[in-house]
């Protein structure tokens, strides 16, 4: 009953490119995404660097070639994404198979709200805005321009959003709910998440550097991603041809504050341990791991205890991507999905930029430079505020 | 086989417990004056509660009401206890809070316990805090309450391991709320009741739909 | 420095939303973090915009804040010593 999931769709615009192939240059050349802010307009323009998508909102709205003044910046990126993993997987929703969109954001409309929030007290001329504020607004979008789509959902639940979409399309598959899903998430910059997480003060105002003893914080960032998922059946009743599988998932709750993880990284542990189980992988058989490492003193030792205590003296390649691309807080589980296949694709692993020296409590070292060689699974995890901890498995097909 | 071993029902200042009504509150206060002394009517001591939003309040207030006087949190390991919750307004209420401590340039204080709070899974988070409950968890923003949803989800996380759920809707969004939680456990953990209704989305729709204040 | 222990008491009130306390329950020498008050790492950040809003002083590196935030009257002193009581 339970079939196979595969993923035959990849779709990502970031700081580091505004489609796949781009991004892949930028990975491979170790081009960070993160520089100054050019789009936004906050008042921390100066003070932070940030991972922008190199484009304006007009021309992300020629992209999209819809000039709608209701649509937002995560609309833009949201439909650029899932319209390339959508085209790129050869998919046709008008062929009968059930199709799902669950898509995941936190910013949502927020970034053309706050422009004009004030301002709507006095006066109506941009009372549009509101209509596109939700956090399904970009996913019904999607739904929209893809047509015949039997299931739309939007998930939020901080920065592991994506990988907890991800995982309900590959459950609704498994249930026979569906044939296929777009799923993945979004998230673009806002003042609103500037002055918020300036205020928790984990921010650095230089480029990150995740998994290091001398880290600050973490950089910003922005980028929508979307992977087309199919469940075996279905795929090869359309004759399409699979990328990676999807081996390992699973989700818990550290249980121990609003926004700080565990000193032990209790729910990451137990995340990666039933996403392990789940994949029939022992901890020896993954090849690399994608980390959340956000660069922040909290995050990255309690990610670093909880690996650590799974996988031992075995520990394989390790990497955190967040130094090109920023934290892009709801897309970043869809982003680095993407990316875990582009490594498994081309035999890959991506380096953890801006790195020194090993957190002294743990001693582990990532790789510094791009390494080539042979990777057949990868271990991706995203922890999200509220201890929302999600881990998930790839496996080279 | 999967039970619905208790639910709660908060709206119009009122706490209704498996189809009673618990507590009623003053008609006429506001949600924050309401969630006060609904905490005061559970007799908890909670400090922590004072510092959240009026979500994550009313969240911990229907979901400690649930639970009174059942065995949930003994009967099931923690570990495999799920918390599933979705609502339409997603975080706005505490949106609009933070933003009013920013839009001001002359008086430009903004503050990291509301931004906190300013994403609706944090009510997972402070119902799995105080109750250190480590298992599966999700939120869902939907226009409606949405008992398939709710119910499809919970089903998928029973099948792959969990044994309890604690799974609703619970929505803020200016002078409107409301808060409707149910509890569902695997029938080996309850203790035998013909009167728990099987888990699924007609009970739960019906549940939800119990009228039990008319006005 | 005692007038200044006492609106401090009030505004530590008010901006971590400590409902159930009253100003006299508070030893100004009790550890704030960890035992006493037993605040968390949010609160100290709050304490860090009252500084700044109440009396103008701002803290760059949260890390200060653990010499500064250890009871009332260090943060009294701390003010003080800033010359912005």
């Amino acid at each position: 009953m339970s079939q196979k999931i595969y993923i035959t769709g990849l779709g990502m615009i970031s700081a580091i490119g505004n489609n796949v192939p781009e991004s892949l240059v930028s990975l491979s050349q170790s081009k960070t995404g993160i520089g100054k802010i050019h789009h936004l307009t906050t008042r921390y323009k100066d003070d932070f660097l940030a991972g922008e998508i190199k484009l304006s909102n007009k021309e992300l709205a020629d992209l999209v070639n819809d000039h709608n003044p209701e649509l937002n910046r995560n609309s833009y990126i949201a439909m650029l994404a899932a319209k390339e993993a959508v085209q790129h997987s050869g998919i046709d929703t008008s062929d009968g198979l059930r199709t799902g969109v669950i898509s995941s954001t936190t910013v949502a409309g927020m970034g053309k709200t706050e422009m004009y929030y004030k301002e709507l007290f006095e006066k109506d001329e941009h009372l549009g805005v509101l209509d596109t504020h939700d956090c399904g607004d970009s996913t019904e979008r999607i739904a929209d321009f893809l047509g015949n789509v039997d299931y739309v959902t939007t998930i939020s639940t901080a920065c592991s959003s994506a990988a907890n979409a991800i995982m309900l399309g590959c459950r609704m598959i498994k249930n026979g709910l569906l044939d296929r899903a777009v799923v993945g998430g979004v998230d673009a910059l806002s003042k609103f998440t500037f002055n918020g997480f300036n205020t928790l003060m984990i921010l650095d105002k230089e480029w990150c550097k995740p998994f290091d003893e001398n880290r600050k914080g973490l950089n910003l960032g922005e980028g929508a991603a979307f992977l087309v998922i199919e469940g075996e059946e279905a795929l090869k009743k359309r004759n399409g041809k699979a990328l990676a599988e999807i081996v390992g998932y699973a989700n818990t709750n550290d249980a121990y504050h609003q926004t700080a993880s565990s000193p032990e990284g209790y729910g990451a542990k137990l995340a990666i341990e039933k996403a392990l189980a789940m994949s029939g992988l022992k901890p020896e058989e993954i090849d690399y791991i994608n980390m959340h490492g956000t660069g922040t003193p909290n995050n990255d030792l309690s990610e670093g205890t909880a690996t650590k205590a799974v996988f031992g003296d075995k520990l394989p390649k390790f990497s955190s991507t967040k130094a090109f691309t920023g934290h892009t807080l709801a897309a970043s589980a869809s982003i680095e999905a993407v990316i875990s296949v582009l490594s498994m694709q081309n035999s890959m692993i991506f380096p953890n930029l801006n790195f020194t020296t090993p957190i002294a409590e743990l001693n582990m070292v990532p790789e510094t430079t791009l390494v080539n060689m042979p990777v057949n699974t990868v271990l991706s995890n995203s922890f999200g505020f509220g201890g929302n901890c999600s881990s998930l498995i790839f496996k080279k097909v | 086989m999967r039970y619905i071993t208790s639910y709660a029902h908060i709206k119009n200042n009122r706490v209704s417990v498996n189809g009673e009504i618990l507590f009623t509150g003053t008609p006429s206060a506001g949600l924050p004056e309401f969630l006060t002394e609904a905490y005061k009517a559970l007799a908890i001591s909670y400090p922590k509660f004072h510092k959240m939003d009026s979500l994550c309040k009313l969240g911990i207030v229907c979901t400690e009401f649930a639970l009174k006087g059942t065995n949930f949190l003994t009967q099931n390991p923690l570990d495999k206890i799920a918390i599933v919750m979705s609502n339409a307004a997603s975080s706005l209420e505490t949106d609009r809070h933070y933003q009013d401590t920013i839009k001001d340039k002359s008086n430009y204080f903004p503050s990291p316990a509301v931004f906190v709070y300013t994403l609706p899974n944090i009510v997972i988070g402070e119902i799995a805090i105080k109750y250190k409950t480590t298992g599966e968890n999700a939120f869902f923003v939907a226009e409606k309450p949405d008992a398939g949803l709710l119910v499809n989800y919970t089903e998928t996380v029973f099948q792959e391991g969990t044994q309890a759920a604690i799974c609703g809707w619970i929505e803020v969004d200016g002078n409107s709320y409301e808060a409707f939680i149910f509890l569902a456990e695997i029938s080996g953990n309850t203790n035998k009741n013909s009167n728990f209704k099987p888990l699924n989305q007609l009970t739960v729709t019906e549940l939800y739909n119990k009228t039990i204040w008319t006005h | 420095m005692d007038a200044l222990i006492e609106k401090l008491k009030g505004q530590i009130i008010e901006q971590l939303n400590l409902v159930e306390l009253k100003p006299e329950e508070i030893n100004p020498d009790s550890p704030l973090f960890g035992e006493g008050l037993g605040l968390d790492s949010i609160d100290a950040l709050e304490l860090i915009v009252l500084l700044e809003k109440h009396y103008g002083i701002k803290i760059e590196d949260p890390k200060d804040g653990k010499t500064i935030f250890q009871s009332v009257r260090t943060m009294a002193e701390y003010i003080k010593s800033q010359g912005k009581s």
